[in-house]
C-alpha cells in the first residue's frame, strides 16, 4: 500500500507536498506536478466546504474542497433538510478498503 | 502539410454479445473491405486499434488475422475518445508524409474494464460514472433551471433517431413520460438519461490526398482537429456548467477549419448522458449557455437531426474504443450522402466532438465533403 493509503486506512487524510515549492500535489503523487521534486505528506485540514451534492437512495454524496485546492467526493451524513453549496463541512471519518472512503457532515 | 480523407468505413452492430475483442474488430474490418472499392490488403500501411479492453500487442495481432502487414501498428488508449484520438494519429502519419493508407478499427466488450477510473482518488468510493454526471446535471440545473424534462427530451431524441441506424444497440423509441418514469439511479439521473456498455466494433479508413480517389468518389476531408486534456482526475473540474476541454478543443478545430459553429450541418456529439449533450451544445457554440435544452427541444419537436444522427451514445450504445469511431463514420457518410434514413439534407460541414472521464479531455474534429 502507498503512504496515502495507508494513513487512510489509520484514519488520517494526508496530502503529498512539494518540498521544493511548497505546493500540495493532488491527487497524491511521490513528485510534485510543478517542479518534478520529491514531496513530504502532511495532513489535510478537516475542514472542507461543500462544493456540490446528490442523493443516491438515501445516501448524500458530494464535492467537499479542502484548503481551497484539494477536492474529493465523499459521504455527507446529516438529517438536516437545509444543505447549500458554500457550507463548510468536517470530514469526520476516512478511510481506505480497496477505494478511499471520505465520510463529511455540517459542521 | 498534405490532405488526409476518410475513404471507408466499417460497422457491427452493437449487442451485448459475448465476443473476443479480436473477432469484434475482424467483423468491422471485413465490413471495411467489404465497402471499399479497390482495397487490397497490401495497400494499408497503418494499423491502429483502439481500446480500454486489456489486450496485448493487439493492432499486430488483428494486423496478422486480417493479412495486414503494415510499416505502422500499435494501440491508441484513452478511455472513451480513444477512437477519435487514434483517427488523429492515422492523420498525423498520412499528414506527415510517413504513409498513405491507414486503417483505424476501435472496439469494446459490454464487460470493458474502461469504465471505471480506479486511479481517480479525487472520487473516492464514488467512482462510477452516475455519479460525476450527477454532480455536472445538479450544477447545471442549479444555475440554469434545467429539469427533469429537459434531460429526458435528449434521450428520447436520441432513442427516436437510433431506430433509422441498423447497427444501434436499441431499436425502439421511447416516450418522455417513459424516460422520466425509468428507474432512478440518482436524485437527477434515471436508468434512460445513460448510455449503456455494450460490445461493438467501427473501422474506418484514411488516405492520403494523392491515393483518396481509388477508394471513392467522395472522399470526407478532415479539415480541423482539436485535442485538449485538462487533467485525468474529475474534480480539477472547477465549474460543473461547463466542459472546458471541450472548449479548448473546439476552439482549436474551428480555427484549423476556418469554420464556425454556425457553419456545422450535423454533428455527432458525446452523450454519455442526457447531461453532456446539453452541456456540450452550449459549449460547442450551438446553444448559448443556458439555451441549450430549448435547443434540443427544438430538435426533437421538428425531427431535426442535425444533433446526434444516428441516436449517439445514448441511443446506439457505448463501446467506448469503438464510439469515436462510429461517430466519425456517421458523419462520414452524412456527407458523402450515404445514410439513408439517417440523412441530414445537403449537409456538407460535419462535426465529431468524442471526451472522456468525466470530460477531463476532448476531442473535436471538422469533416468536409
Amino acid at each position: 500500500m502507498t503512504t496515502f493509503e495507508n494513513e487512510l486506512k489509520n484514519g488520517k487524510f494526508v496530502c503529498s507536498e512539494c518540498i521544493k515549492c511548497n505546493k500540495l500535489v493532488w491527487p497524491p503523487s511521490d513528485f510534485c506536478s510543478n517542479c518534478f521534486t520529491k514531496v513530504r505528506w502532511r495532513q489535510v485540514s478537516t475542514i472542507a466546504t461543500l462544493v456540490e451534492f446528490s442523493k443516491k437512495d438515501d445516501t448524500i454524496f458530494c464535492i467537499a474542497e479542502f484548503e481551497g485546492t484539494i477536492r474529493v467526493m465523499g459521504s455527507l451524513e446529516t438529517k438536516s433538510e437545509e444543505i447549500s453549496i458554500g457550507q463548510e463541512l468536517i470530514l469526520a471519518k476516512c478511510d481506505y478498503d480497496k477505494t478511499e472512503r471520505f465520510v463529511f457532515q455540517l459542521k | 502539410m498534405r490532405g488526409v480523407a476518410l475513404v471507408g468505413t466499417g460497422l457491427t452492430k452493437f449487442t451485448r454479445s459475448n465476443i473476443s475483442i479480436e473477432s469484434l474488430m475482424l467483423l468491422a474490418m471485413k465490413s471495411l473491405f467489404e465497402n471499399t472499392k479497390n482495397l487490397a490488403q497490401k495497400d494499408v500501411d497503418v494499423v491502429l486499434t483502439s481500446t480500454s479492453d486489456n489486450s496485448k500487442y493487439l493492432a499486430s495481432i488483428v494486423s496478422e488475422l486480417a493479412g495486414l502487414t503494415p510499416k505502422i501498428s500499435h494501440s491508441v488508449e484513452s478511455l472513451c475518445n480513444s477512437g477519435a484520438n487514434s483517427v488523429v494519429s492515422a492523420f498525423a502519419y498520412i499528414a506527415a508524409g510517413l504513409a498513405d493508407i491507414a486503417l483505424v478499427v476501435g472496439a469494446e466488450r459490454f464487460d470493458s474494464p474502461g469504465r471505471i477510473l480506479e486511479w481517480d482518488r479525487s472520487r473516492g468510493q464514488y467512482k462510477h460514472p452516475i455519479y460525476w454526471s450527477s454532480m455536472f446535471t445538479k450544477a447545471h440545473m442549479r444555475k440554469y433551471g434545467t429539469t427533469k424534462e429537459d434531460l429526458a427530451i435528449v434521450s428520447a431524441k436520441n432513442h427516436k433517431n437510433a431506430t433509422a441506424n441498423p447497427y444501434a444497440y436499441f431499436e425502439k423509441e421511447y416516450s418522455v413520460d417513459e424516460i422520466m418514469q425509468s428507474k432512478n439511479l440518482t436524485e437527477e439521473i434515471r436508468l434512460l438519461d445513460c448510455s449503456l456498455p455494450c460490445s461493438g466494433s467501427a473501422a474506418i479508413l484514411l488516405a492520403s490526398e494523392e491515393t483518396a480517389k481509388k477508394y471513392t468518389d467522395c472522399p470526407v476531408w478532415i479539415t480541423g482537429i482539436g485535442q485538449k486534456t485538462t487533467s485525468a482526475g474529475f474534480t480539477k473540474n472547477t465549474d460543473l456548467t461547463t466542459m472546458q476541454s471541450t472548449i479548448h478543443a473546439a476552439t482549436d478545430a474551428y480555427k484549423m477549419s476556418n469554420i464556425q459553429a454556425s457553419n456545422v450541418d450535423v454533428a455527432e456529439i458525446h452523450d454519455a448522458f442526457t447531461i453532456c449533450e446539453i452541456i456540450e451544445l452550449e459549449d460547442l457554440g450551438f446553444a448559448k449557455k443556458g439555451e441549450a435544452s430549448r435547443y434540443a427541444r427544438i430538435c426533437y419537436e421538428t425531427q431535426d437531426r442535425k444533433i446526434n444522427p444516428r441516436g449517439g451514445l445514448i441511443g446506439s450504445g457505448h463501446p467506448l474504443g469503438a464510439t469515436g469511431i462510429a461517430q466519425i463514420t456517421e458523419i462520414c457518410q452524412q456527407l458523402q450522402g450515404k445514410a439513408e434514413k439517417r440523412q441530414v439534407q445537403g449537409a456538407k460541414v460535419g462535426l465529431v466532438q468524442n471526451m472522456s472521464a468525466a470530460a477531463t479531455s476532448s476531442t473535436v474534429l471538422i469533416l468536409q465533403s
